[in-house]
């Protein structure tokens, strides 16, 4: 079983932490993903960084423009994943934009996702008709799984045509915006975790975007399985460097230290 | 019978096109997908935008036979008089479709990127027109080398907000534009200013253009007792002038076309915007089409003397005249610009925009017989350009 579907099977109250590829610096890959095993979070997601982030707020974006100062590439990032299976088992995704996968060739891509053990991908600029058209077949051979994003603006139908061709999670962006830049759930929100629930999807949810604390995740794993931290996290390894990061998850998740 | 060079049911030219966009931009696009066709086809639409066009706008717009330059070059030069439209160029075209689309559709809230900041007045004029709230997002950069333009857009009431990403030009506003819309989806519509962008932002956009090519039809008949020229010249940055000048002569192969890419300071030099040569397949702000790229899929940082021209990709109906051969893609320098922009003004008396400069230097890289007629899209008029005039020529 693909380790995301294992980790969606067997756990409730999900955290899944994203960074940026060679941010802060260029070898740092490893290094944040080995800390994030110590602190025990649940899934991954690694960003390919891209010159043009369109989904992403000013945090994320300056961090794919520094990671690309540092020289990072898509061949670096599997270089740096070669070894990766030996560190953790936690569940990897890539968080990419379309152009650069494109580049790299895509069945060379889910190749090397799937030689180093990368589990699933996320391509927001992926448009479903093409995924279904040209790519899923690639994809299921590598035995990579896809995750779709529904937005409030995701019409109930479409939400539908996404659980039945989602073979991962669902990633429920919690509000109309760019990555970061929510600062808490208000009842338009809660109006729309209700109406997602409601419509009882056969895939589980994760909520991303403007998650930044303990307060905003404990409301997110009350609508959902779980919940994306980019943004934050980001901020906090430029704040205090990439050795301190189960400071930073064990207060998302409450614990006290 | 050969394929179509216009778009198809798909929102494809050929290998280009279609929407590669995120989800958070699926409502909207796919809103205005469903609806331009059906919504700028109604009788009230084409009556008012018809209308405007007319007596705002001030289109037809003249078909002007440049004599003198007709002589030097030992053809028949026409000039498609673009640069009288109102606010100065062909984009106050399309953005007059587009307001009226947006009143259509209900939105209270306009947005739109800008390079040479024509399209930043054309919009900046239509939301005051209309008495509607404007933003337009402009990279820091072309904020400086076009003030001009931007004193008019806050003249019009409009909000000029810059964009500080990347290289800050018009790249990275379209950037800024994309990202307010997704934080915006309900209230705002995006008038993009060019024929990129996701379906069906490049077919609407072409289609408002559209009226360049077709009044040059009839006033061909007029002049020359035949609708069809032997060439279309015009020059290209996303492609929107040209879009319009070549639309009604797409599919008639009798017909040359040729479009004039922005060569910068050469394009062996790291310095230009020729995404005809220097570009490969790819994707570029929800289009898949020609554009200026890293081997790892990094969009790179172009570069023109022109703020219009200084764009990686190219709108996808371009990238399939060019992959097709139905056009001929010719780059020319900044030098040859600016010179062109000097003559065009001693000779004609006419100070083109230097977008639009680059499009003459056709006229010294390719000989045309006596007998030819040539169309050039005299896309815009040079007014925001003097400064770098003057300071080019030291005049």
């Amino acid at each position: 079983m693909n380790r995301i579907n294992k980790v969606l099977k067997e756990k409730k109250d999900i955290l899944s932490i994203y960074f940026t590829a060679g941010y802060p610096s260029i070898d740092d890959t490893t290094e944040i993903i080995k800390q994030l095993d110590h602190s025990n979070v649940d899934m991954i997601e690694i960003g390919l960084p891209f010159s043009d982030p369109l989904a992403d707020g000013p945090t994320i974006q300056e961090s794919s423009t520094t990671a690309l100062k540092n020289g990072m590439n898509t061949f670096k990032l599997f270089e740096q994943l070669k070894n990766i299976r030996a560190i953790t088992d936690i569940p990897i995704i890539i968080m990419g934009y379309f152009n650069p996968i494109l580049q790299y060739g895509v069945d060379n891509f889910c190749e090397d996702c799937k030689k180093t053990g990368v589990d699933g991908l996320i391509i927001p600029d992926l448009p479903i008709d093409v995924y279904l058209k040209h790519y899923e077949e690639i994809f299921k051979k590598q035995n990579l799984l896809n995750m779709f994003l529904i937005t409030p603006q995701t019409s109930n139908d479409r939400i539908r045509l996404i659980d039945k061709i989602s073979n991962g999670f669902i990633y429920m962006v919690s509000s109309s915006s760019i990555t970061g830049t929510v600062k808490s759930f208000g009842e338009d929100q809660k109006k729309y975790f209700k109406r997602i629930n409601d419509l009882k999807l056969k895939s589980s949810l994760l909520i991303g975007f403007g998650i930044s604390n303990h307060n905003n995740f404990k409301e997110a794993i009350n609508h959902s399985q779980g919940a994306i931290i980019g943004s934050a996290f980001i901020k906090f390894i430029t704040q205090n460097g990439i050795y301190k990061i189960s400071n930073f998850i064990n207060e998302i998740r409450g614990k006290i230290i | 019978m050969h394929k179509s060079y216009n778009v198809d049911s798909e929102g494809y030219y050929g290998d280009f096109g279609g929407a590669y966009i995120p989800e958070m931009m699926y409502s909207n696009i796919n809103e205005l997908k469903s609806k331009y066709l059906e919504i700028s086809s109604q009788a009230d639409f084409v009556k008012e935008f018809d209308d405007l066009l007319k007596k705002y706008v001030g289109r037809p717009t003249p078909l002007y036979f440049a004599k003198r330059l007709s002589q030097e070059y030992n053809s028949k030069i026409y000039l498609k008089r673009e640069d009288l439209c109102h606010t100065g160029a062909h984009k106050i075209n399309n953005t007059i479709g587009q307001i009226l689309l947006a009143q259509r559709l209900g939105k209270t809230r306009i947005i739109a990127e800008t390079g040479a900041g024509q399209h930043g007045v054309a919009t900046a004029t239509v939301c005051a027109l209309m008495g509607i709230k404007c933003i337009i997002y402009m990279g820091e950069v072309d904020i400086k080398r076009q003030a001009p333009n931007v004193a008019r857009m806050k003249m019009l009431g409009a909000k000029v907000k810059p964009a500080y990403s990347g290289s800050k030009t018009l790249k990275d506003a379209t950037n800024e534009a994309i990202r307010d819309w997704i934080n915006n989806p309900v209230d705002t519509h995006y008038i993009i200013g060019s024929v990129v962008g996701p379906h069906p932002y490049p077919d609407m956009v072409a289609r408002f253009q559209s009226v360049i090519g077709l009044e040059v039809k009839t006033q061909l008949l007029e002049a020359e007792g035949k609708e069809n020229p032997d060439y279309v010249v015009a020059c290209v940055g996303g492609g929107s002038n040209a879009a319009g000048l070549f639309y009604p002569y797409l599919d008639d192969l009798k017909v040359n076309i040729i479009c004039v890419e922005a060569a910068g300071m050469g394009v062996k030099t790291g310095k230009s915007a020729a995404t005809s040569i220097l570009g490969k397949e790819g994707i570029i702000h929800g289009s898949k089409t020609l554009l200026m790229q890293s081997q790892d899929g990094q969009i790179t940082e172009p570069y023109s003397i022109s703020a219009g021209l200084d764009y990686p990709g190219v709108g996808p109906m371009h990238a399939n005249l060019f992959r097709s051969k139905r056009a001929e893609f010719i780059s020319i320098t900044d030098k040859k610009a600016m010179d062109w922009g000097l003559k065009l003004s001693r000779m004609e008396g006419i100070i083109p925009a230097i977008e639009t400069s680059h499009a003459f230097g056709v006229l010294d890289k390719k000989k045309f017989m006596k007998k030819d007629i040539l169309v050039f899209n005299c896309s815009g008029r040079g007014d925001k350009d003097l400064d770098t005039y003057i300071d080019y020529f030291k005049l």
